[in-house]
């Protein structure tokens, strides 16, 4: 394993660092849109309420790399050019943007109602009330199940691989075909991951601990 | 001049009828309290005079806002009626002194030295001072409620609705409570207070209003209240909870 990884390190490293990166713009970019999706489900407004249902029942009963597939092969048909980091990048923060509305909600739903009742009964509008009020402790409830789709979000960015997005797996793919040493080379690709998802995970317990 | 007034206000959940036609008013500097068995629509009505809870039909004009009308700013309202809750219900991610001086700085644009030094002042009217920087899991029930109160009156409200203030405290740290809300109702608050305590009614009240399956039976002055209620229902209700 370590000869192939010395032997091949140039594209092992360039899959590492395509996976990063899109695990790292697809984590901030289903954050914000989960967040945002969770706020709208959770809504007074039930046109609102609606809405992010509807997003977050679709995105989350279909399969990935049928997402992924549809950036890179009918957006492409219809309206402009993606290439495969881009088209895997908004699948997957599409994707697990569903599950990060739905985690968060929960943990929004989990604070204490009263908790809201005495911020808008103190003068305080609804959009305070939240951000100074509900969802700092709905984050501390939900770190553990958001690590999890963290993880999840790192994992599943070998869909890139499919769509020649450049990432870790597609490299592995490529390095197998042409030496045939399959089990060397996924073994590699394998401890590749764990780097990226052992301190991810690491970093979550640390979070919890210290906001618990 | 009056503070809240009731015009025959109906309120339903669903099939329920929660108030039946409601008529009060309630004039500035009157401290009134509410009692009545559980389920009566006592914290119903009190509820809807912030808007926590929305009427179903009839009017309600507090402090001259008219809740029923839809461009009315319930903020607006807010600002000037605080609630102090059966739970407390103190920002559990805020100190002792956020907790205070959170509405001040949002709310009334105070900047931060100065809510927090009017914050202390109210702190020290309660006794707690010293909690200041202390979370709210670090306090026994009965500063968690006194802190509350400071919290409401930091937004130097018109009125202030209690509910149920002490009932989910221990009876030793009620007195602390009472003591407060007398000291607020001294100052020549107006207070609605929903309770059990008919020591605290008989001490501070000017009005008490019986009320029982979402009616107000009985509205009248303290004392004759006491003396000779009017109704059979608020005499059964008297001896079970004065003999007990």
């Amino acid at each position: 394993m370590i000869s192939i990884l010395v032997d091949h390190w140039p594209a092992f490293w360039s899959g590492f660092l395509f996976t990063l990166g899109s695990s790292i713009l697809a984590l901030i970019g289903s954050l914000i849109v989960g967040t945002v999706f969770a706020l709208l489900e959770i809504s007074e407004r039930k046109w609102v309420r609606i809405i992010g249902r509807v997003y977050v029942e679709i995105f989350r009963n279909i399969p990935l790399l049928v997402i992924t597939m549809f950036f890179y092969v009918v957006i492409p048909m219809f309206i402009a050019n993606v290439n495969g980091f881009t088209a895997g990048t908004i699948g997957l923060t599409i994707y697990t943007s569903a599950f990060i509305a739905e985690t968060i909600r929960a943990g929004i739903e989990a604070v204490d109602p009263g908790q809201m009742e005495a911020a808008r009964s103190n003068g305080l509008s609804y959009l305070q009330a939240m951000t100074h009020i509900v969802f700092p402790q709905a984050i501390k409830i939900t770190i553990p199940p958001l690590g999890n789709q963290f993880i999840n979000l790192v994992k599943n960015s070998s869909v890139l691989a499919f769509v020649a997005g450049f990432d870790l797996m597609y490299q592995g793919n490529l390095i197998a075909s042409t030496t045939f040493d399959t089990s060397n080379t996924y073994l590699a690709v394998g401890l590749l991951y764990l780097i990226l998802t052992l301190p991810l995970s690491y970093f979550m317990r640390y979070l919890e601990k210290k906001w618990a | 001049m009056s503070m809240i007034e009731f015009h025959d206000v109906e309120k339903y959940y669903g099939d329920f009828h929660a108030l039946k036609h409601i008529n009060l008013t309630i004039d500035k500097g009157e401290v009134v309290v509410i009692i009545g068995p559980s389920g009566s629509g006592k914290s119903t009505l009190l509820r809807s005079m912030n808007g926590l809870n929305t009427i179903s039909e009839g009017k309600l004009v507090v402090n001259n806002f008219d809740l029923a009308d839809k461009k009315t700013d319930i903020n607006k309202i807010r600002r000037e009626v605080g609630m102090v809750f059966q739970h407390f219900n103190l920002y559990a991610n805020k100190t002792v002194l956020q907790n205070v001086s959170l509405a001040p700085q949002l709310v009334l644009k105070e900047d931060k030295a100065q809510s927090e030094k009017e914050a202390m002042d109210l702190l020290n009217l309660v006794g707690l001072a010293d909690k200041a920087q202390s979370y709210p899991s670090m306090l026994s029930g009965g500063q968690e409620q006194r802190v509350a109160i400071a919290r409401s009156l930091a937004m130097k409200p018109q009125a202030l609705l209690f509910d149920e203030p002490t009932s989910a405290l221990d009876p030793e740290m009620i007195g602390d409570v009472l003591d407060v809300m007398k000291k607020v109702a001294a100052d020549g608050m107006t207070m609605i207070v929903v309770t059990h305590e008919m020591g605290f009614a008989k001490e501070v009240a000017n009005r008490l209003i019986f009320m029982a399956d979402g009616e107000v039976l009985e509205d009248d002055d303290t004392k004759s209240f006491f003396a000779h209620p009017k109704e059979e229902r608020a005499r059964q209700f008297l001896s079970k909870i004065i003999n007990h």
